[in-house]
């Protein structure tokens, strides 16, 4: 049993948003001084989600794949000290600044490379960019069957079975592996690794391959390669001003806000 | 496939009617007319021809059914080959689909067997020269991102309620095409062992005009009584963040949000939640937020017609108490 977990570093989300910012002239988000990277939350719940097959098949082995600049390397280490056994980290100038295609490209031709799997993980989306469409798109190129939004997922004789949540319902779906399955919050709190684990994660094998390993074409790849073009990016201004209400005890504020909301007709 | 002309809307069907989202949907195609072309809708199903007539009546120039034993229940591989044979039937420039349970999942798959992408949950579409552009919210709701495609069909997902739908015309004339799927029963990989609706008690979320909205500073399941209460006063209903849910204080049910539901209540009381744009991506259509928050900083106030720093346990039952007052 061999399940690979794709997982993407992003810059932490967790910011207050009045930190921010944008640079628009280059389209680009400029991350807070000293806030460090985080793993995609959706991708570290997926790492979850392969721990606990793990724990109920010993003999399953769980890669971490990533496609990332240099400190993309820290995703990979997270996702083993979590207890993940292998790494791969695909990393080059051509693989930047692409979209879900090239990303998507790039995984599905990193996992034909590793060859036998089983079970594909991903987070349901990545918080950066909240488009939610490489984890499908991989599944497409490889020519495997997806199963999206998992809260639970369970491997057994050869197929998966998922159950997947919505706002509204919940569905049980199965399907024979090889698989893809995308990853719901729902499943629950990715578990935190133990100091022990860290210390071995930093001997676990992490392996580098760039587009030429890969036998990709360069022109095909990261911002020359894209079917979606960003053509703006901005802050959305709020044209609000809060009227704040006070009063000598909590009861008085209370109070006067109650007469607020019925001058304005809001109750 | 050149010289793709026109836009074609996925439509849902509900019992044997079109939902509502589907007709925002035909609204939005209908406003990007500017593209030339026809709106076409496609309907996917075991027996979805009975909604043909409203998708004409809400804009539709052509309504493609597709009707398949094979597509009585929604299926990734179903609805991804029944779609692309209603493309090579229309070639479509642009696809229009719901950011719905369907959409989101259908959506990326269907534009890569189509060799193109998708734009996901956009809330502002437009068109010039016969080019898409969509503008959506990114960064978790901090940013707005405008994109366009270099590739054919250009396929968006728009979020529910952001586009308006036409008024119901019944006397619109439209052409109903009837395709064949063609659909092998083994060509669809995966099984619907199992499906759960959750029914809601009182007033839905997505039909709540008041929702009081709790977050993880609620601190407990038992915290959220004083907004069950409010919520009760007002026949509105409450709602609840991310964090919340995933302590187990709210069902997901309740969850509003980017990965919840969206909601545009007319007046949103946020109680003890900080206002972090994931959250607010599922509220932004809320027509006027009231907060309560003991942090002055919160992102939320920046966001409120009217707020009170403090406690909520100390307000909210006063709140409530001088609301049944005013009767």
């Amino acid at each position: 049993m061999h399940v690979i977990v794709c997982v993407k570093q992003v810059p932490d989300p967790e910011i207050p948003p009045s930190s921010f910012k944008v640079d628009e002239a280059a389209k680009k988000v400029v991350p807070p001084p000293g806030v460090a990277a985080v793993v995609s939350q959706f991708d570290e719940i997926a790492v979850e989600a392969a721990m606990r097959i793990k724990d109920a098949q010993s003999d399953a082995k769980v890669t971490v794949l990533s496609m990332g600049p240099a400190s993309a390397y820290d995703a990979i280490k997270k996702g083993l000290a979590m207890g993940s056994d292998e790494g791969v980290h695909l990393l080059d100038d051509a693989f930047e600044e692409g979209d879900a295609y090239t990303t998507a490209q790039t995984l599905a031709a990193a996992i034909q490379k590793l060859g036998d799997y089983d079970l594909i993980l991903c987070g349901r989306q990545a918080v950066d960019w909240d488009m939610g469409v490489t984890g499908s798109a991989l599944a497409e190129v490889l020519g495997i069957p997806s199963i999206t939004f998992a809260k639970d997922v369970q491997v057994r004789d050869g197929s998966v079975v998922v159950e997947r949540v919505f706002p509204d319902s919940f569905e049980t779906v199965e399907a024979a592996l090889p698989a893809l399955v995308t990853i719901s919050n729902e499943l629950g709190e990715p578990r935190y690794p133990k100091l022990q684990q860290i210390m071995q994660a930093a001997r676990k094998q992490v392996t580098k391959w760039s587009a030429a390993d890969l036998g990709l074409d360069p022109s095909q790849l990261g911002a020359s390669g894209v079917r979606l073009s960003l053509d703006r990016l901005y802050v959305p201004v709020s044209e609000i001003e809060c009227e704040f209400v006070e009063g000598e005890t909590p009861e008085e504020a209370a109070q006067k806000l109650a007469e607020k909301l019925r001058e304005s007709k809001l109750v | 496939m050149a010289n793709e002309t026109g836009i074609l809307v996925l439509g849902e069907v509900a019992e044997g009617k079109l939902t509502t989202f589907s007709t925002e949907l035909l609204g939005a195609a209908r406003r990007l007319e500017g593209a030339g072309g026809a709106v076409s809708c496609a309907l996917l199903g075991s027996a979805v021809e009975s909604a043909a007539q409203d998708a004409i009546a809400f804009g539709a120039d052509k309504v493609y059914v597709v009707e398949d034993p094979a597509l009585a229940d929604y299926s990734t591989d179903g609805w991804v080959q029944a779609m692309q044979k209603v493309v090579g039937e229309a070639n479509p420039a642009i696809i229009i689909i719901g950011q719905s349970n369907i959409g989101r999942d259908v959506a990326p798959r269907l534009a890569f067997r189509l060799n193109t992408t998708a734009c996901m949950d956009c809330l502002e579409l437009s068109v010039s020269d016969g080019k898409l552009s969509a503008t959506r919210g990114s960064w978790g709701g901090n940013a707005r991102s405008v994109h366009s495609f270099n590739t054919m069909p250009q396929i968006a997902t728009v979020r529910v309620k952001s586009q308006e739908p036409l008024e119901r015309d019944e006397s619109r004339k439209g052409e109903v095409v009837k395709v064949d799927a063609g659909l092998d029963p083994s060509s669809i990989r995966t099984k619907l062992l199992e499906r759960k609706e959750v029914s809601a008690e009182g007033v839905r979320l997505e039909d709540a005009e008041v929702i009081v909205g709790g977050g993880r500073g609620i601190g407990s399941e038992e915290g959220f009584k004083v907004l069950e209460d409010l919520a009760g006063q007002l026949a509105g209903a409450v709602g609840a963040t991310r964090a919340a849910c995933d302590m187990g204080w709210r069902p997901v049910a309740d969850q509003i949000g980017l990965t919840g539901k969206v909601v545009s209540p007319t007046l949103y009381i946020a109680v003890a939640l900080s206002g972090a744009s994931q959250h607010m991506a599922g509220c932004s259509g809320a027509k006027n937020i009231i907060a309560v928050n003991k942090d002055s900083e919160a992102n939320i106030f920046k966001l409120s017609r009217f707020g009170i720093v403090e406690d909520y346990k100390k307000v909210m039952p006063a709140l409530l108490e001088a609301i049944k007052k005013l009767g």
